[in-house]
């Protein structure tokens, strides 16, 4: 499935029933260099729009909200190590966590690629 | 020069940081660069390792003069005003009569004059402060007609000196009148990044062509606020406003040293009994080096706990130190737990995290002593 995209700046690719989700590159370009990731635990049940990461910079931290409502099944250990692969690969190795999903149709309310990038192009 | 309007004020350098790709964020009433392309992290490292030019004109410069000027200062800050020779600056802070901070400056000993540097955030309630309280035969000017930028790192002395050999010999905490690269400028060998480096006070209608010059140097790089802080937390310098406030007391703020020791003597300071009743009977509290043991950074305002659970201090300053490639911070914590090796707990999103008390600075200073 082609990649869905919230207005918090967070991307969502379904396979196989589980949502991975990170940030964009528009999100990792405007916070900076990142400093440290604190991920959620496994089996974590999140709330569409409610706390599920905290992404920090050298200045500051921001949240990361859960996009759809589901549960954790898997988060990005490298981001332990590494925080800065956020910065390098936002979009793909830079992935936070894997959800499973209570109702996939919240998936049609997201923006598809396109509407994202007018998204960004109005901010 | 009060300020009320909701309009930013530019310093001018603000046209050369809107060229460099500067990405600007308003500071104490002025629009002013967070950081440029090379981003915080990369700033800060190239200042530890060559040299960073920072626009700090949101500064107030200060000219005092007067035959009183130095007996008439003194009574608002704990220095030692009248040791200060022709050329020398030094570090002080104006005390209120409950003992507490109502900034921090460098004092410099001009000759003629004292020339102050006051924090940006501060200075119209500093001049109303100075204005009312310094006495007949002092006059004070409000230096608006210059910009003061900083070179700071290890080969700032080394680019500075192309342009004007004479800087090389100014010792840390020192000042004079140079001409660089042909421009009148004040001069001090001094900084807020632990490192080596200079502070350059320098005509508004000149600052622009002399930063153009220094940045052309190939050891320079613009450098921006975010930087700026990171690099004086790393080196342990207080951020008024944050570590130290109307709210604490030089010696709470763990600056016993700028209170010297003919005022410990005599007095005749704002603020004298209570401070030097905590210099010699001990004070509540300290400000102190804190360092987490896990990599999540611990921001302002973070409740710092003891191995009980109970609630001992706060964060005052926090966050990412790139030199120290990990979270560092500074707190006042209650005087029994200010030892450094003493273990805490910092409450961190809800989840307690294990830190340490430890000595400041985290990156050693490396000033020019001569």
């Amino acid at each position: 499935m082609a990649k869905k995209f919230s207005q918090e700046h967070e991307w969502i690719e379904l396979e196989d029933g589980i949502a991975t989700v990170g940030i964009t590159d528009y999100a990792q370009q405007s916070l900076g260099d990142i400093v440290y990731v604190e991920l959620p635990e496994i089996g974590k049940k999140l709330t569409k729009d409610g706390d599920a990461a905290v992404v920090e910079s050298v200045k500051a931290a921001s949240d990361v909200y859960a996009p759809l409502d589901g549960e954790i099944v898997e988060v990005n250990e490298e981001l332990d190590a590494n925080p800065a692969l956020v910065n390098e690969a936002p979009e793909t190795d830079g992935w936070f966590f894997k959800m499973s999903l209570t109702d996939e149709s919240q998936l049609d309310e997201l923006m598809d690629e396109a509407a994202y990038k007018d998204f960004v192009e109005g901010l | 020069m009060a300020n009320h309007q909701t309009e930013l004020l530019k310093t001018a350098l603000y046209d050369l940081h809107v060229e460099l790709g500067a990405k600007m964020v308003p500071f104490a009433g002025y629009d002013m660069p967070v950081q440029y392309p090379l981003g915080v992290k990369g700033e800060h490292l190239h200042t530890r390792a060559k040299a960073g030019l920072f626009d700090v004109s949101h500064m107030g410069q200060v000219r005092l003069t007067g035959e009183n000027r130095v007996a008439e200062l003194e009574k608002l800050v704990p220095g030692d005003i009248a040791i200060l020779k022709p050329g020398r600056t030094r570090y002080s802070a104006f005390t209120q009569d409950d003992g507490t901070i109502l900034d921090d400056l460098m004092i410099t000993n001009a000759g003629d004059s004292l020339f102050l540097v006051i924090n940006a955030a501060c200075k119209d309630d500093d001049i109303v402060h100075m204005r009312a309280n310094l006495g007949d035969g002092v006059a004070l000017e409000e230096i608006d007609d210059r910009a003061l930028m900083a070179l700071q790192g290890p080969e700032a002395a080394k680019v500075l000196a192309r342009f004007a050999p004479e800087v090389a010999d100014l010792k840390f905490m020192s000042f004079a009148e140079i001409e660089i690269a042909g421009i009148a400028c004040f001069v001090t060998r001094s900084g807020y990044t632990g490192e080596d480096g200079y502070e350059i006070s320098v005509p508004n209608d000149r600052a622009e062509e002399l930063a153009r010059k220094l940045l052309a140097e190939d050891e320079v790089e613009a450098i921006g606020l975010g930087a700026r802080d990171s690099l004086r937390l790393e080196a342990g310098l207080c951020l008024y406003g944050n570590d130290i406030d109307t709210t604490t007391t030089p010696v709470e703020g763990d600056l016993n040293w700028i209170i010297n020791k003919r005022r410990r003597e005599e007095g005749g300071f704002k603020g004298a009994d209570v401070i030097l009743d905590q210099l010699a009977n001990g004070a509540e509290r300290k400000r102190v080096g804190i360092k987490p043991e896990g990599k999540a950074p611990a921001r302002e305002h973070t409740p710092i706990l003891n191995s009980d659970g109970e609630e001992i201090g706060e964060i005052t300053s926090g966050g990412f130190g790139p030199t120290v490639d990990g979270p560092i911070a500074m707190g006042y914590v209650a005087i029994e737990f200010s030892e450094p090796g003493t273990k805490v707990d910092l409450m961190v999103r809800g989840k307690a995290r294990p830190a340490e008390v430890v000595e400041l600075p985290f990156a050693p200073h490396r000033y020019f002593r001569g």
